[in-house]
């Protein structure tokens, strides 16, 4: 795959040389973008940036964690040892949806690392909690960015992150997947 | 239950171990502690009034007092997993430790798998390897509702499995949890025993002799092998075991385990097995009000 047409053969110049994205693999990202060698890919560093920047998720949070792509713009996070590229079924988590203008975190990763978040975190009640659980919409206030937010609410008397949500024109939209959700009992 | 019968020889309270196999079992969760500490979730479980008592060998065992235990909070965080009680002693026996290289054989749907990663503090590699693709996406959901990012997983045949893929050329440890005619999950499955047969047991334990072998064969000298099944058939425990004793440069170990349990048959049917078998653990479901349960600890010395 060193040639620099894409699959379908819709070269544009833009590509500068650069491989297509084999979808089929693992392959580390690289440490910045003027190390990519794979069109499109994003790097190490612009993913800690979004992470910071979004969320304000300091760096060294991800220290000992390496990133790899593997599909068309799925970030993986991995704590593990491996050389790239790999083909095998996963590694670690998926943590991040990049090659799309607006870029999603996954509710897992939301879970395993939103409580190093301390911006676009939005703590619901209990109703609302259970309403995001269980994958529904509500209108709620907010007074934040728009776009993707982590949703939290307070278990034993500190925050715990629920998952994504989608904020858009006064109202939260679940994002955590089908699988996922849950009819926590509302009494 | 019929099969059954063919243990009473080996059984001790045998009437009291059919009466313990007849009865349904209770809802058990383990505290996944990449997510929350056991403090944490039992918050999260006392929040959600949700009573629960933690078993004696193992404060990240909980059995719950509730038909959904999936409808909790501590459920949709993660901080939970349903696993059987005894489920969760192989990958205690294993006894990893942060940062190692840890294949598991036989890993779908992860239960262990993500216990073991746990018990590293997520630090490390566990390769979680299972031959049946399908069985491969629980894997996979399992480990990431539980935010276990140090499994690898693969999907081979574990008896001719290759590390050529890797940076690495062996295991510090390794644990075959291995396919078997589960006749210890009669309580959860009361079909479990419906398609039962002698031949059954004897094509599977060939399985498990080839995983067992290559698991010791993938592991550093020094390095440990837990064998597990949960099955009561000899053929399917102590022979495997005996037949890796025989093949492979390798020991059974002693194991500490607060559980009360019988020691390894040394014969069955005809068959010797060495004395050292006895150093490997029967769990039956009379002993502790559990599933039934096999586990053996192995020391490679070559």
């Amino acid at each position: 795959m060193v040639d620099d047409t894409d699959a379908d053969g819709a070269s544009e110049d833009g590509s500068g040389g650069l491989e297509s994205n084999d979808g089929q693999r693992f392959d580390r990202l690289p440490a910045t973008d003027a190390e990519r060698t794979v069109e499109g890919r994003v790097s190490r560093a612009a993913v800690l940036e979004y992470f910071e920047d979004r969320f304000a998720i300091p760096p060294e949070t991800f220290e000992d964690y390496t990133f790899w792509e593997k599909g068309a713009g799925k970030i993986w996070i991995y704590a593990g040892e491996s050389p790239t590229p790999l083909e095998i079924e996963a590694i670690g988590m998926t943590c991040l949806r990049t090659r799309q203008e607006h870029w999603k975190p996954t509710t897992d990763f939301a879970q395993r690392f939103g409580r190093h978040a301390s911006a676009c975190v939005i703590d619901l009640e209990r109703e609302a909690a259970q309403r995001f659980a269980a994958g529904e919409d509500q209108e709620l206030a907010w007074e934040g960015d728009w776009g993707y937010l982590i949703a939290a609410h307070e278990i034993g008397g500190s925050r715990e992150p629920l998952g994504i949500g989608l904020y858009v024109h006064g109202e939260l939209r679940s994002m955590v997947p089908k699988g996922r959700q849950r009819d926590i009992s509302r009494d | 239950m019929e099969p059954l019968e063919r243990y009473r020889p080996i059984v001790d309270e045998f009437e009291a171990f059919l009466a313990a196999c007849k009865r349904p079992i209770g809802n058990v969760v383990r505290v996944n502690t990449i997510k929350a500490s056991v403090d944490r979730a039992t918050t999260a479980l006392e929040e959600d009034g949700v009573e629960f008592e933690q078993a004696s060998w193992n404060p990240r065992v909980l059995g719950l007092e509730t038909d959904s235990p999936g409808s909790t909070w501590a459920s949709f965080h993660g901080f939970t997993h349903g696993q059987e009680e005894v489920s969760a002693v192989p990958s205690v026996v294993l006894d990893p430790e942060p940062g190692e290289r840890v294949w598991d054989c036989c890993a779908a749907p992860g239960g262990k798998a993500t216990q073991i990663a746990a018990l590293m503090d997520d630090r490390g590699t566990v390769v979680a390897n299972d031959n049946n693709l399908g069985r491969i996406s629980a894997l996979r959901f399992n480990a990431e509702r539980l935010g276990a990012t140090s499994l690898a997983v693969t999907n081979d045949d574990a008896r001719n499995y290759s590390l050529k893929r890797f940076s690495f050329d062996s295991f510090d440890r390794a644990l075959v949890d291995a396919p078997c005619s589960c006749e210890g999950t009669i309580r959860k499955n009361p079909d479990a025993l419906d398609n039962w047969s002698e031949d059954h047991i004897h094509s599977v334990a060939g399985i498990q002799k080839g995983i067992l072998r290559r698991a010791i064969q993938t592991t550093r000298e020094g390095g440990t092998v837990v064998y597990s099944t949960c099955t009561f058939a000899p053929e399917e425990n102590e022979a495997v075991v005996q037949h890796a004793l025989e093949n492979e440069p390798c020991r059974v170990v002693d194991f500490d385990l607060d559980l009360e349990y019988s020691p390894g048959v040394t014969a069955w049917n005809g068959d010797e097995f060495d004395p050292a078998l006895e150093r490997t653990a029967r769990i039956y479901p009379h002993q502790n009000d559990t599933g039934g349960f096999f586990v053996a600890k192995l020391e490679v010395t070559g």
